[in-house]
């Protein structure tokens, strides 16, 4: 195709996403490159309601002068990335010094909250992610066999759980694992330990957002499996068949080689979006015990003082992580793509 | 076909057959309960003593006479007026889809046809765009936007809606346009067609299916959305899930949380309405290639 | 389409001369605030007025929007309702206008304490005062024989007795959701042991001390008769329990007593025996562990002075002694004129009364908020000590405030 017909289909698109992504995502990165302006205080009698007090306030006028110098702000570089909400390398460069063995310097690292919740985050996409595409495999296998009149019905329920919005999904799921909603009363007696609360423990806390995250995303696995299982090739399946393959030498040498560039697909997707877990977060109120990049992003956004720079700086330092993790397989894209060309 | 029923050994099926069972219950059972629980009153559904109280409604019994009522769905359409919002929806989801699919065919189209390294790059791009948090994207939207009185409308949320999912819109179809043969189109252009018209003639009519499942996926992103919608429409625009997550708020008053309750029930008909409609060609829309390997 | 908006408009005024009280106004009126049921009753009292546009976005998400939405120019939003933990972001980014020619023009009827000053110009009219106290079961103190407990320790007595005679196993609730609610908890309790947060005039924190490490060991002692969840509980869900009757005694605020006294999604027995005191003290200090807070509107600074008239009037207008009748008056605890104080409101005014402390309206207070929400967590699970969890608070809210220049 050439240039110029290759730009005019590519322009709506290309706007859409330049104007609504790449713009932003300048305006992100120069945002966490910059720390707000030295506030000028003063010290003023604030009254109300309640009486009057000495309070400190900031000084709009003088401090009205330094942003009109600067409107940006004041020049950070990479400072805001090194602070303790961020990559926190002084301290953790502190905690190598005062810790004797790694578990004391882990147990110091993850106590701050970048790396606590970057465990939090790889623990779950590397939990979820493949326990995700397995069972997606596994229902679209098993529904592929069912009789042509069940398969409507059944893939509309096994929708179910991507279309309820995950706000509300989780909030109503939340109730029903509460020592004292079904679930929860149920896991109670399946445990005999009616003490047993999944919302006060950190590691069933854990256990719980993953199962949850594994029953979301998996109807997204299930359908793009189920489709590409329709297009298996009859012929190499027939060959196998004459050859005298079982069942699983079936599914093992030609289903699964048919579907791999789907699991590419899906693996690619579901690392990205559970990277960026943070609904079920909220929705479970679990930062207690989990949080992840996006909730420092909206926690950092939802104070009655929003931290845009740190927000931004977060936003970054999880686009990098995303584009780390996806790297294997952007190569091998990459060597696909060069060998087509 | 393929691997089915032709010769399946009666365990391997019963085995099967019960695998589905079980993630179906797995898959509807959340819902199910909820859809019997939107008949109760929140003291039942929520019940903090016991919760077979949500299925015998004891309290529901108690206070309206009778273990059903309708009152969740009353004063979610009736009183708080959750049909502008169902509106608002399908307004959205409407030009959500039609703008994302227009846009993203053409640009998905022209990443298949072209050779050039730039392709890579710009799907590269797109990806990253893509791991973007939307918290992010969306809180910087927001001073422009107002400096430019374009908050709190449908077309601004719809737009907003597309461009962020069109990385997925095009990595999909992209990859579906792939499986389509290039001769067809390449046959085409040598008898005379311009690259638009061998599009238009020979390439559309034979894309319908894996655009259809690429549509399915932004409709149920338009129709889920809460981190744009919520944050970028004004109350007398509201969408269906912002507008849910607005009876539960802050302070919760009573009564409210059952109003929630019944319109997620509500507001998941339509989708089943609609994958029954489109059950067919969602499967074969995949099968004719999004994703064909 | 253009008859019925006449037809309407005429309705309105029509509505408006029966009322006694008109509302005319000549402007632009575009309203951003919360959601609970006072503010809704002043967003409707404001949509009364004839003669402009009135608009009102009343979200939980207000606080994401309300300085974007005023920074504009014109600004989208003319008025903003907030308390006085969020003025003082309205204030930082000097997007709000002192109303003191207003106030000479249309607030005769504004009482002294309803004007917000701040440097001796009136920044905000406040419309409701709010603060944390004591609800307790009545019932259930007099089969233990125990007075309504003045301080944090003899609630923990009470929680002791009443767990141990088996009445309740988790007797005491409290808002403790990591997050905002615990951060307030903390607050409360740190201003009951006399604590200060920042030193004087500057920005510079100073919570790990003797009274932080106090703080958090009560907050840990009150938990153990808290359900195990607790971290999970907003006042939601506190308020949830309460109504369950799980609960015997809690920390709660005076906003939420009114509805935890309908039978509607409780008991008559519970409901019966629902009853309130003032908040209570901590450690033998003298200061209630409580803070006070109002609710009140500003006006924004980059609007037309004709739109910043017609909203001042509006909101005036939706203030007004007559907005409170039978359903208004115990949803809050109004500083209008001819307010009467239903019962419920007695928590709050013996917390005024008492010297309780305003929560505080400085510039980084928010700051050390967030970092208190984040970092207690793991204090209150028993994974560090008090001490970690004071010095992590610190350093959290230290690259916080230099990030946002509070700090150098």
């Amino acid at each position: 195709m050439k240039h110029k017909t290759f730009f005019w289909f590519f322009l709506p698109t290309a706007l859409a996403m330049l104007l609504f992504i790449a713009l932003p995502l300048v305006s992100i990165v120069t945002q966490s490159l910059y720390t707000a302006h030295e506030q000028v205080f003063k010290t003023v009698e604030n009254c109300g309601p309640f009486g009057c007090k000495q309070e400190t306030t900031i000084d709009q006028e003088a401090t009205a002068a330094l942003r009109d110098e600067k409107p940006m702000g004041k020049w950070a570089g990479a400072q805001i990335y090194m602070d303790r909400g961020h990559l926190a390398v002084n301290e953790v460069r502190a905690a190598w010094r005062s810790s004797d063995s790694w578990g004391a310097f882990l147990s110091q690292v993850s106590n701050f909250p970048f790396y606590s919740a970057l465990a939090f985050t790889l623990t779950f996409m590397f939990v979820v992610t493949p326990l995700c595409i397995i069972l997606g495999f596994a229902i679209a296998v098993g529904v592929n066999s069912l009789h042509r009149h069940l398969k409507g019905l059944v893939i509309f329920f096994s929708l179910l759980p991507m279309i309820v919005t995950p706000l509300i999904g989780s909030l109503i799921l939340f109730w029903m694992i509460d020592s004292r909603g079904i679930l929860g009363s149920g896991i109670q007696w399946l445990f005999d330990d009616p003490n047993l609360s999944l919302k006060a423990s950190t590691g069933l806390t854990w256990i719980m957002l993953m199962v949850y995250g594994v029953w979301h995303s998996a109807p997204f696995a299930f359908v793009v499996f189920y489709a590409g299982l329709q297009t298996l090739p009859q012929d190499t399946l027939e060959s196998a068949q004459i050859d005298g393959a079982t069942r699983w030498q079936q599914i093992r040498y030609v289903v699964i080689p048919h579907l791999m560039p789907l699991v590419t697909f899906v693996a690619l997707i579901q690392m990205m979006d559970n990277f960026r877990v943070f609904e079920p977060i909220v929705g479970f109120n679990a930062s207690a015990h989990a949080t992840s990049l996006s909730w420092i992003i909206f926690n950092d956004l939802g104070g009655e003082t929003r931290q845009l720079s740190a927000a931004a700086a977060t936003s970054v330092l999880t686009v990098i992580g995303v584009a780390i993790l996806l790297s294997p397989v952007l190569v091998r894209t990459w060597r696909d793509f060069n060998e087509k060309t | 076909m393929s691997l089915s029923s032709r010769k399946q050994p009666l365990g391997l099926r019963i085995f099967s057959v019960s695998f589905v069972a079980v993630w179906l219950i797995l898959a509807a059972f959340p819902f199910v309960w909820t859809l019997w629980g939107s008949f109760k009153v929140e003291l039942d559904f929520f019940s903090k003593a016991d919760w077979t109280n949500a299925i015998t409604g004891a309290r529901t019994i108690a206070e309206k006479g009778t273990a059903f009522t309708a009152d969740g769905y009353r004063g979610a359409w009736v009183q708080e007026e959750f049909w502008k919002a169902a509106i608002n929806t399908a307004i959205v989801c409407l030009f959500v889809v039609c703008t994302s699919l227009t846009i993203g065919t053409l640009g998905g189209y022209a990443l298949s046809r072209s050779g050039y390294r730039y392709t890579f790059w710009l799907l590269l791009a797109a990806l990253i765009f893509r791991a973007i948090p939307q918290l992010a994207l969306v809180s910087g939207y927001l001073l422009p936007f107002f400096q430019w009185n374009l908050w709190g409308i449908l077309p601004t949320t719809i737009i907003v809606l597309v461009a962020i999912n069109q990385p997925f819109t095009l990595w999909m179809l992209h990859s579906f346009f792939q499986k389509i043969p290039k001769d067809l189109d390449e046959s085409a252009k040598v008898d005379g067609c311009t690259q638009f018209q061998a599009f238009r003639l020979v390439i559309i009519p034979v894309m319908w299916p894996g655009v259809i499942t690429t549509g399915l996926f932004s409709f149920l992103l338009a129709y889920n959305d809460f981190q744009v919608t919520s944050m970028l429409l004004a109350k007398e625009n509201q969408t269906m899930v912002p507008k849910i997550a607005s009876f539960l708020g802050t302070t919760q008053t009573e009564g409210n949380v059952m109003f929630a309750v019944a319109s997620v029930v509500s507001a998941t008909a339509p989708l089943f309405i609609l994958v029954m409609f489109f059950q067919r060609q969602i499967v074969s829309g995949l099968t004719a290639g999004a994703v064909k390997g | 389409m253009f008859l019925k908006k006449v037809a309407t408009a005429g309705a309105f005024s029509l509505m408006a001369t029966a009322s006694y009280a008109a509302c005319d106004i000549d402007g632009r009126v575009s309203i951003v605030g919360n959601e609970f049921p006072a503010i809704q009753t002043v967003g409707k009292g404001a949509q009364e007025c004839a003669g402009g546009v009135v608009k009102a976005n009343l979200t939980a998400d207000h606080q994401k929007i309300n300085v974007a939405g005023m920074q504009g120019d014109p600004a989208e939003y003319t008025s903003a309702i907030i308390a006085n933990s969020s003025i003082v972001a309205l204030m930082n980014e000097d997007v709000i206008r002192p109303l003191d020619d207003l106030v000479a023009e249309h607030g005769a009827d504004l009482k002294p304490n309803q004007m917000i000053t701040i440097d001796g110009k009136v920044m905000a009219v406040a419309f409701m005062a709010n603060a944390q106290h004591l609800v307790y079961r009545k019932d259930v103190l007099a089969e233990i024989g125990v007075e309504p407990p003045k301080t944090y320790e003899e609630l923990l007595d009470a929680a002791k007795m009443i767990k141990d005679k088996g009445i309740m196993e988790y007797p005491v609730g409290g808002a403790y959701a990591a997050g905002w609610n615990l951060a307030q908890e903390f607050t409360n309790m740190y201003i009951g042991y006399d604590g200060a947060f920042f030193k004087p005039g500057t920005a510079e924190v100073s919570i790990n001390n003797e009274s932080g490490i106090a703080a958090l060991n009560m907050m840990k002692s009150l938990s153990a008769y808290m359900n195990p969840d607790f971290l999970t509980h907003d006042s939601n869900a506190t308020s949830a329990e309460w109504k369950a009757g799980n609960v015997a005694l809690m920390n709660m605020w005076g906003s939420r007593v009114g509805p935890l006294t309908e039978t509607e999604g409780s008991t008559q027995e519970i409901v019966d025996n629902t009853a309130i005191a003032g908040p209570m003290t901590v450690g033998g200090g003298e200061t209630p562990a409580t803070t006070l807070w109002w609710d009140g509107w500003t006006v924004a600074k980059n609007v037309s002075d004709e739109d910043a008239e017609a909203t001042f009037k509006a909101m005036m207008h939706a203030i007004r002694p007559d907005i409170l009748n039978e359903e208004t008056s115990p949803q809050a605890v109004w500083l209008i004129d001819g307010y009467e104080p239903t019962d419920a409101a007695a928590g709050v005014f013996d917390a005024a009364e008492r010297g309780s402390v305003p929560y505080p309206m400085l510039p980084f207070q928010g700051l050390l908020h967030t970092a208190l929400g984040a970092e207690l967590a793991d204090f209150m699970q028993g994974k560090e000590s008090a001490e970690q969890a004071l010095a992590d608070t610190e350093a959290a809210y230290i690259a916080a405030a230099k990030e946002k220049g509070f700090l150098q």
